[in-house]
């Protein structure tokens, strides 16, 4: 099958970029979106011109490095799905796209489909983490943890760090990401002792990059983790909870 | 025999037979064997700690297990991911679980049968006295993880839920759905991130390292390349903790995650570090098949599938009809038919080379006869779709996405693909590598899987290296160093590795020929596939060497770099990572020549008995440790191999 691609192209941060047009017309329908793009990038080289730059790692939908927006939607046009996993069976024979880096304030073009997401991380170091040291550990079965319980917070936790969420919002709100992260440790036996000290933390830093909630609920159709839309109540709760109790746990 | 013993000579041109290296290890029994090192081991005054520097390049499980550990214990550590972020290391994606040993359990498991398991699914060809400790620290570390905020499944009683993995009879295995090494990455991602919190750790990320720094025969620092500026620069310390993973990459189409590479591995080795078993790499025997040209990796699918699913191919070779078409009278199951014992849950090696044999026979199902089925219609019909959504789920939403099948109807299809690499720097018991001050964790190393790692042995590995080994071995080097200080930035060493460096990724640029690195990384995956593969052979093998030397010579004249060094170039950090694939490929290949036995995942054809591999105990009961020579070939050392609580025997999963 054959694709036009629109592909944003940037040299450098703070640099204008453009739109650049190419064909691929030996493509498949079940290579991914970023076999679509090694397979121009190949061609790209062999005739001496700079590749698109995009990340990309395990490949397998799991380490969330890849984003790419397409037409417009974060990772593309299946649902839930990351860009690794957008296959191009979704597109017919001839279609034009256009390809961008994901979309928001918080994440400054690094080049071409490359963002900085380093603004996630830094809501990670101001309090997504539980202060136990090593070899310090209760016995794990000593802490009794229900099924349910464990299934839930692992839903909570199966969060990928994409990204997405945010280039979804029109907001530019991270709340998917950080609801998820209290929620995730809240549920669990150690992450309560420094439930409200986290929440404040990290809403704090939160605060610093990305917008408010709105309730759009664009961020979950996008997130290749299929954290639920719940997980942004998570933010409200742990914030208000942490605002009238102020105490650190 | 230690000391005097120089092991078999080489038949293979270029090699050389070295010397006998010392483990360090400390001495029979091996049960109490790290409770007494660990006595041993010299400490670091706590007052004292923030006098040393230590550099950890990686922020996998061990990466970011050794440094949040470090940091931890409050010594100053420079953490290097080439990732934007700790978390995405490639241990984010394993699927399975960690294995743990636990003596209470009623399926009688124990310290000894761990260390029984590990040392037997390794083919005895690897250090007795290191599984112990991954079997003694296994409990600790579970319950570490757990404690950081690692969700493990569990039973509804809310204690810890376990399953089964290839190549054990006991349930050892802890878990988290399908997705276990990304809650464990996530987890120690975080206590790295603490650290960077408390500022014990300075976490610089998108650096990738380009060499070592010596000080001497000791190693004082390392040399990276800012992946977004293009800024080569050094930083030195007391000492430094490669923790890089494996190369598995090598292979092009790999379970590997695209920027997984060999090159500070292979830049220590080009400074003399030894290289142990660079030919053991572990096929997987549930990879996704290759359906197209541009398909760029083997997905890797969850081993744990085996426990419900059957195995399965056609008894008439090429029957071409679909599956669920295929009457059961015509269908082998051949790996309950040819290892009862263990069925479907034989250790990978088996199941891979069995795989293998079903391929070329014929047997091969899927548009490029080029797979296995693997069926789960008993497992649906026997526990219910529910069940096996819970534990399967994800995986078989993975499997649907690429494949476009929906396993829940028809079986899938796998086939083994690159996956886990045994070999990596050889280090002694204490981790540290044969260069003084270069300490290795997790799959860079070597030692705990000999030549066949079982299954979920690896999250674990990583993690017992990282939280509750190198804390202990890298203080115990570092006592003596105090009042020590690292080497100046303006010291000849440092300048010498600067500019050493910057000459190489000039040349890289320079060369202004017509494929870019891509190109030749595909040309050395196909290389290996057939030379390397499962099943090797002396033919193969040295046909192998040739066409790499061949590759080498091609990439050196004809690679083209596009852009510059100054910026964001995708394209040269690839060229710098094939350049040094290119060099280990043939170092993989004569290891493999030279290697005279069939042993776990190394399957030489001449080395066989009814299709079954034949160890050589006589000659080969070592590890072969490599040393780069200076002339272009390779100089072989040899660790002996002693095994006190596992008698030598030959495996039998019948």
């Amino acid at each position: 099958m054959k694709l036009v691609m629109d592909v944003w192209r940037q040299a450098a941060p703070g640099e204008a970029g453009h739109y650049e047009t190419h064909e691929v017309d030996d493509a498949t329908p079940e290579m991914s979106l970023l076999e679509l793009l090694d397979r121009l990038n190949f061609a790209l080289v062999e005739n001496d011109r700079e590749p698109v730059a995009f990340e990309s790692d395990c490949r397998e939908g799991i380490c969330g490095a890849c984003g790419i927006t397409v037409d417009g939607i974060p990772h593309g046009p299946q649902q839930n799905t990351p860009s690794c996993h957008q296959r191009l069976a979704s597109f017919h024979d001839g279609q034009r796209i256009r390809l961008e880096p994901l979309r928001s304030a918080a994440y400054p073009v690094i080049r071409d489909l490359v963002v900085d997401r380093s603004a996630l991380d830094r809501i990670i170091v101001a309090g997504g983490h539980v202060a136990v040291p090593g070899g310090s550990a209760p016995d794990a079965d000593a802490l009794l943890v229900s099924h349910e319980r464990a299934e839930q917070a692992l839903d909570m936790a199966a969060c990928i760090g994409c990204g997405a969420c945010v280039a979804a919002c029109p907001n530019g709100a991270a709340h998917l990401f950080v609801g998820s992260k209290l929620a995730h440790l809240s549920l669990l036996p150690t992450g309560r002792q420094e439930r409200g000290k986290r929440a404040r933390a990290m809403l704090n830093e939160m605060e610093q990059d990305f917008g408010p909630c709105s309730l759009y609920g664009e961020c979950a159709k996008v997130c290749p983790a299929n954290i639920p839309l719940t997980a942004i109540a998570a933010v409200n709760k742990e914030g208000l909870r942490s605002f009238f109790r102020h105490k650190d746990d | 025999m230690r000391g005097r013993w120089r092991g078999p000579s080489s038949h293979v041109d270029g090699v050389t037979v070295g010397g006998v290296l010392d483990p360090h290890a400390p001495d029979a029994p091996y049960d109490s064997a790290w409770h007494r090192r660990k006595l041993d081991y010299r400490l670091v005054n706590p007052a004292n700690r923030r006098r040393f520097k230590v550099i950890v390049v990686g922020t996998g499980l061990a990466g970011a297990g050794a440094a949040a550990a470090l940091g931890e214990l409050g010594y100053q550590v420079e953490s290097f991911t080439f990732h934007d972020a700790p978390r995405r290391a490639h241990s984010v994606a394993a699927q399975g679980g960690i294995n743990a040993a636990r003596e209470d359990t009623a399926d009688n498991d124990s310290l000894q049968r761990f260390v029984t398991d590990t040392v037997k699914g390794g083919d005895f060809r690897g250090r007795e006295v290191d599984a112990f400790r991954l079997a003694e620290e296994s409990m600790r570390v579970v319950d570490h993880l757990n404690a950081i905020g690692a969700p493990f499944a569990r039973e509804y009683g809310g204690t810890l839920a376990t399953r089964s993995f290839g190549g054990v009879q006991v349930s050892r295995t802890f878990y988290a759905r399908g997705q276990t090494g990304q809650q464990l990455q996530v987890a120690s991602a975080q206590a790295l991130q603490r650290q960077v919190h408390a500022g014990t750790v300075t976490l610089r990320v998108r650096h990738e390292m380009l060499d070592l720094i010596m000080d001497g025969d000791r190693v004082g620092g390392v040399v990276m390349r800012n992946l977004i500026s293009g800024d080569i620069t050094a930083h030195t310390a007391h000492a430094v903790v490669l923790a890089t993973g494996g190369y598995g990459n090598i292979f092009f189409h790999s379970t590997l995650a695209k920027n997984s590479n060999a090159s500070a591995i292979w830049r220590a080795a080009q400074h003399g570090a030894h290289f142990a078993s660079p030919s053991f790499i572990q096929f997987h025997p549930t990879a996704l098949p290759i359906s197209s040209q541009w398909q760029s990796k083997t997905i890797l699918m969850s081993e744990s599938l085996r426990n419900d699913g059957r195995v399965w191919v056609p008894t008439r070779p090429g029957d071409q009809r679909p599956a669920n078409d295929i009457p059961e009278t015509e269908r082998d199951y051949y790996l309950e038919r040819k290892y009862p014992a263990f069925g479907n849950l034989t250790p990978r090696d088996v199941a891979s080379r069995a795989a293998t044999e079903q391929i070329r026979s014929g047997h091969g199902v899927g548009p490029l006869c080029n797979g296995v089925y693997l069926d789960f219609r008993d497992a649906i019909a026997r526990l219910g779709r529910h069940t096996i959504a819970e534990r399967y789920g994800n995986l078989f939403h993975m499997y649907t996405n690429a494949t476009g099948e929906d396993p829940y109807e028809v079986p899938m299809r796998i086939a083994p693909g690159a996956h886990f690499t045994m070999g990596g720097l050889w280090s002694d018991y204490d981790l540290m590598t044969s260069l003084p001050g270069l300490f290795v964790g997790g799959e860079c190393g070597w030692g705990y899987h000999g030549a066949n790692r079982l299954g979920a042995n690896s999250l674990l590995s990583a993690c017992v290296d990282g939280w509750f080994t190198l804390p202990h071995t890298v203080a115990n080097y570092l006592a003596p160093h105090l009042g020590t200080e690292p080497l100046a930035d303006d010291s000849p060493q440092v300048r010498a590795a600067l500019s050493r460096t910057r000459a190489r990724a000039d040349a890289l640029l320079a060369i202004g020929g017509t494929h870019g690195p891509g190109h030749f990384h595909r040309l050395l995956g196909a290389i290996l596939y057939e030379g390397c593969g499962v099943i090797r052979s002396r033919e193969t093998l040295e046909h192998a060497i040739g066409r790499i030397r061949e590759l080498r010579a091609e990439f050196w004249r004809d690679l083209r770099v596009v852009g510059t060094g100054l910026h964001l170039n995708q394209e040269l950090e690839l060229a710098g990572r094939v350049a040094d694939y290119l060099e280990l490929a043939e170092l993989m290949c004569v290891d493999a020549l030279d290697r005279e036995e069939s042993c776990g995942a190394h399957f030489r054809a001449e080395h066989q008995r009814d299709g079954e591999a034949t160890r050589d105990d006589k000659r080969w009961a070592f590890a072969s440790a490599w040393q780069v020579g200076t002339d272009g070939g390779f100089i072989r050392h040899h660790e002996p191999l002693h095994f006190d609580t596992v008698p030598l025997t030959t495996r039998d999963y019948r």
